[in-house]
């Protein structure tokens, strides 16, 4: 299909285009990478009357590690942050997860700050962001704000991104020695959307793991950290017995979609688990 | 002009272009319908099978996934382009010995693909071909053979590079 009729703004500053969405409201949508946008639009799932195109805002592709975080701009390419030094070096988690992101025409267009935005369930950033304990920048009408992970995914599709907020930056806590990653998915097609997928965090001590995060995507409205699970491999050794156990404490509650049952995505879910909890046990280099 | 058309200028194939769009055609309508570059094909519309691929400024996008309008000051090229130019005539020569094709409708997409792939330099295993080229669907060929083709093609250039 095509398109529904709309205009099309290409405004060269955020005040301007944070002045459009002001003035269209929720008839303008944001166009950066466009890479669900523009699907979404062909197959009018969405009919906006005006695209804010923000391909001309200058400065918001940067990535850098300022202290003790990474700060991504929004407007930063996939495939930027996948060949990204800071990245790889300082976000090893987001580094691991780039290559699951669509295909590589997607990533040469799709934006780091559109696939946070847009909130997909089974995307991969959003439960990256959540399991690092990462926080997003929203410049608004009154100034910039910033918000947790943990409290921006707030529903389907849904954010804390008001009607006339731009997202502007993503930053997460830069790796230290001692932190721990996994990241591992099941999708039907490499760079599809995945059917389950885990996106994990934790810090290694002398006593075991500690602060360890789960953070599953596939499997709710948004994606979701498994709390008992997460307790059950935090501190001593990681044996079968304990991987089996946290299997078991897991507290998730997907729903049937169109490709898995809900039974197939639990059991998806505890063989993440396990790829996963393994992972983390690995020395980092 | 109304609200619903714009002027765009760009570069297809090496050639300055100047036209006037809607906002709501995608780069690969444009393509065809106004260029008449019927060598992109429009497949799904929405991202998945990939037949759409051309080049914007040197990579490989998704041409059901830009729009016309995104592409002022752009430099477009299309498999017509690359196959004008020699760029990609040793993976065409591969594709056809190998059978690497059949009905044809996913191929000017695939070689692309493949040639951004190849371009990289080196010799890609062949796990990383079949990762580069994941987004693109064949429905007939069952790919082994487009994986053979690339394969031998990257295999040849780099020996030629000795």
């Amino acid at each position: 299909m095509k398109p529904a009729p709309f205009a099309y703004a290409k405004p060269r500053t955020l005040k301007e285009a944070i002045a459009l969405l002001g003035k269209h409201k929720d008839n303008a949508k944001l166009l950066a990478g466009g890479q669900s946008l523009i699907a979404t639009l062909n197959m009018r799932l969405s009919a906006p009357t005006l695209l804010i195109d923000l391909n001309g805002l200058k400065g918001l592709d940067r990535i850098a590690r300022k202290g003790a975080k990474v700060e991504i701009g929004a407007l930063a390419r996939h495939v930027d942050v996948e060949r990204s030094d800071v990245i790889a070096q300082y976000a090893p988690l987001i580094a691991r997860a780039m290559p699951h992101i669509g295909h590589p025409a997607i990533r040469n267009r799709g934006t780091f700050g559109g696939s946070i935005a847009f909130a997909d369930p089974a995307a991969e950033l959003p439960a990256c962001l959540l399991a690092l304990d990462g926080e997003i920048e929203i410049t608004g009408p009154k100034g910039k704000r910033t918000v947790k992970a943990e409290t921006f995914f707030k529903g389907l599709f849904e954010t804390a991104i008001g009607p006339r907020d731009v997202l502007t930056a993503i930053r997460v806590p830069a790796a230290a020695k001692d932190n721990r990653y996994g990241f591992s998915e099941l999708s039907r097609r490499h760079g599809d959307y995945a059917i389950v997928g885990l996106a994990a965090s934790a810090r290694t001590t002398s006593k075991g793991l500690a602060d360890v995060r789960l953070a599953f995507f596939g499997v709710d409205a948004t994606p979701l950290r498994a709390r008992k699970a997460e307790t059950a491999l935090t501190g001593g050794t990681i044996d079968d017995k304990r991987l089996n156990a946290a299997v078991a404490a897991l507290d998730l509650d997907p729903s049937d979609d169109v490709q898995a049952t809900a039974a197939v995505k639990k059991h998806l879910a505890g063989v993440l688990l396990k790829r996963v909890a393994r992972q983390l046990l690995e020395t980092r280099t | 002009m109304s609200a619903h058309t714009m002027d765009i200028s760009l570069t297809v194939n090496g050639e300055a272009v100047n036209e006037r769009v809607e906002p709501r055609m995608t780069l690969v309508d444009f393509l065809r319908e106004n260029l008449s570059l019927t060598g992109s094909h429009v497949g799904c519309e929405h991202g998945v099978c990939g037949a759409c691929t051309v080049r914007v400024d040197g990579v490989v996008v998704r041409g059901c996934l830009m729009l016309a309008a995104q592409c002022e000051g752009a430099k477009v090229e299309t498999i017509e382009g690359v196959s004008d130019n020699g760029e990609i005539a040793d993976l065409q020569i591969a594709f056809e010995q190998r059978n690497a094709l059949q009905c044809g409708f996913c191929t000017p997409a695939m070689l692309l693909t493949a040639q951004e792939l190849l371009k990289a330099g080196g010799v890609p295993s062949r796990d990383e071909i079949r990762e580069h080229i994941s987004g693109n669907y064949c429905r007939c060929t069952g790919y082994h053979a487009i994986i053979d083709a690339m394969e031998s093609v990257a295999q040849a250039r780099a020996g030629g590079k000795k």
